[in-house]
């Protein structure tokens, strides 16, 4: 069984005017269906206003389906009883670290959410510690947040998550506030923690170089899926990603544009290292 | 410069005041106000002032600290003691200026004000000076947990307390960038009347209050999604916890209010 399970979901919001009369409904997801297997990393990929942090909200319950049902892991989100259980399962980091810190010391923000769900004082102790270990702030427990920079502040996001032993993360654009070497290490500890621990990671974001590096890229348009599949699938359609508003990586770009040109390259290149490698190849079987 | 703000004003020595539990601290800190409103005669007076002198020799903060929260109010304190000297009324009459009349009883009465201002404040100091605003809190928490009985939303309001110190550093933040952002588009905060002045700060507080909400609704959607459901069924990560000296503490406590009663009723 999946452990999300979307079956035409839409949401829709209504645009008022100040007197509270509708003026016009915007489609955030429009009858969308999918599933999202269980410790696998899907990257969902889109321009702003594409619908993908809706379905995010949705997966986690913190939106309830206005048509459609999302199941997770067996419960149905629309079930007031499983909101509780849904959210410990799932958890979600935001994009702005800022909002989503409560208290003003490291440990206890850690530790806020093994005390909602009733975890006891020393496990609390326990599960704090090795969060903050997996994510590489051990040494900043007594910090105030407002000491750290903008990654570091989703790297205890992420550990109070982590704190809540969930079997998915949810990351809403995490790394859209933060400087190109934090979003980097940040995307690296997610990928670790997928790779080693096997957390089911969905990760929404509009950097097509972090949704490379997921095992599935989904790419939203409009409320709806227009493109899924593995990376080097989705990337192979540079057309289509342009009409979507996305442009490729640069390595990627480059590998397209150098096989255009006539140099015996594979179509999907993903990274820089990949593009060595493969130009490297070509390199050699020219006879150099 | 807006970012120096600090709320309450800890200070640190490590003393056994500040490694008291915080409901203690809170309960003792209510329980000598009071008793400092009971004074009527010398013997209370002295115990209560020898009590509270003890209470911030042990505290071992610096007596510059705890004067400190004193200079805030002497304006206060001095007004006081000129309407209770002129015009307490009594038949000793001092001296008179126009229809005005100071009166011993009107001395008499003014220092017992001043004197009652003065350790209100820093019997409020002390505990402030030796407890950090997030044992502060959890102290107001547990410490008048009793208040549900009577639907007092205590955990909420402790809760709230709690977000507040964390964001207020924030807020000081957004309130410095919207001041140079005003600022750059030619705003002026710092000429003109105090009307003016006054009008000057409107377009920095609308902004404010605008990012404060949508940090606020950000920040309750990021607590729904860490199971946050109110202050039922909690476990916590910092539990207090009564220690020997908490209860060689009250111990004490209980002495000093029998010992006050006993004074001020019985002798």
């Amino acid at each position: 069984m999946s452990f999300f399970d979307i079956s035409h979901l839409s949401c829709r919001f209504d645009v008022k005017d100040e007197n509270g009369d509708v003026l016009m409904t915007n489609t955030a997801v429009d009858d969308l269906s999918t599933r999202i297997e269980k410790g696998t990393f899907t990257a969902i990929l889109g321009t702003n206003g594409s619908g993908k942090s809706t379905l995010a909200r949705h997966l986690n319950a913190l939106l309830v389906p206005d048509e459609g049902t999302v199941i997770v892991d067996g419960m149905n989100t629309a079930d007031a009883d499983n909101l509780l259980p849904v959210r410990e399962k799932v958890g979600m980091v935001f994009q702005n670290p800022d909002n989503q810190i409560i208290a003003s010391v490291v440990e206890e923000d850690v530790g806020f959410g093994p005390e909602n769900i009733s975890v006891p004082t020393d496990e609390i102790w326990k599960r704090v510690a090795d969060s903050l270990q997996r994510v590489g702030m051990t040494s900043f427990r007594r910090y105030s947040p407002n000491k750290l920079s903008g990654g570091q502040k989703q790297r205890v996001a992420i550990a109070g998550i982590l704190a809540m032993k969930p079997q998915c993360m949810i990351l809403d654009e995490p790394t859209a506030m933060l400087d190109p070497q934090g979003r980097r290490s940040l995307i690296d500890t997610v990928v670790e923690l997928n790779h080693r621990e096997k957390v089911t990671i969905v990760l929404i974001t509009h950097f097509i170089d972090e949704a490379v590096r997921a095992d599935r890229i989904i790419v939203m348009h409009n409320g709806t899926i227009r493109m899924d599949g593995a990376p080097r699938t989705v990337l192979q359609d540079e057309q289509k990603l342009a009409q979507l508003g996305l442009e490729l990586p640069q390595a990627a770009k480059l590998g397209a544009m150098l096989r255009e040109g006539g140099i015996d390259l594979p179509a999907g290149i993903l990274d820089g290292r990949e593009l060595t490698d493969e130009i490297i190849k070509a390199w050699k079987r020219a006879g150099h | 410069m807006i970012r120096d703000i600090t709320i309450g004003q800890y200070y640190y020595s490590g003393s056994v005041i500040h490694r008291l539990d915080p409901r203690f601290k809170i309960y003792w800190t209510i329980l000598l106000l009071v008793t400092v409103f009971m004074i009527n005669c010398i013997p209370t007076f002295l115990l209560v002032t020898g009590v509270l002198a003890a209470y911030v020799l042990m505290s071992r903060v610096p007596l510059k600290f705890i004067f400190r929260g004193l200079q805030a109010v002497y304006i206060i304190i001095l007004i006081t003691f000129f309407f209770a000297f002129f015009f307490n009324g009594g038949d000793t009459v001092l001296f008179r200026i126009g229809p005005v009349k100071a009166t011993m009883e009107g001395l008499k009465n003014g220092l017992y004000m001043v004197m009652r201002i003065t350790y209100l404040i820093i019997g409020a100091s002390v505990l402030t000076l030796t407890t950090t605003p997030n044992q502060l809190t959890d102290g107001i928490e547990k410490g008048f947990a009793w208040l549900k009985v009577f639907h007092v939303p205590v955990h909420e309001g402790a809760m709230m307390m709690t977000i507040a110190l964390r964001f207020i550093p924030i807020l000081a933040d957004e309130m410095d960038r919207i001041m140079k952002a005003q600022t750059s588009r030619g705003a002026d905060f710092e000429s003109g009347g105090v009307m003016q002045r006054a009008r000057a700060l409107v377009p920095l507080i609308v902004p404010l209050f605008m990012a404060a909400i949508r940090r606020a609704e950000d920040l309750a959607m990021a607590m729904e999604a860490r199971c946050y459901h109110g202050g039922e069924g909690r476990t916590e990560m910092k539990p207090l916890s009564m220690k020997r000296r908490d209860y060689m503490a009250v111990v004490l406590a209980a002495v000093y209010l029998a010992a006050v009663l006993v004074l001020r009723f019985a002798v």
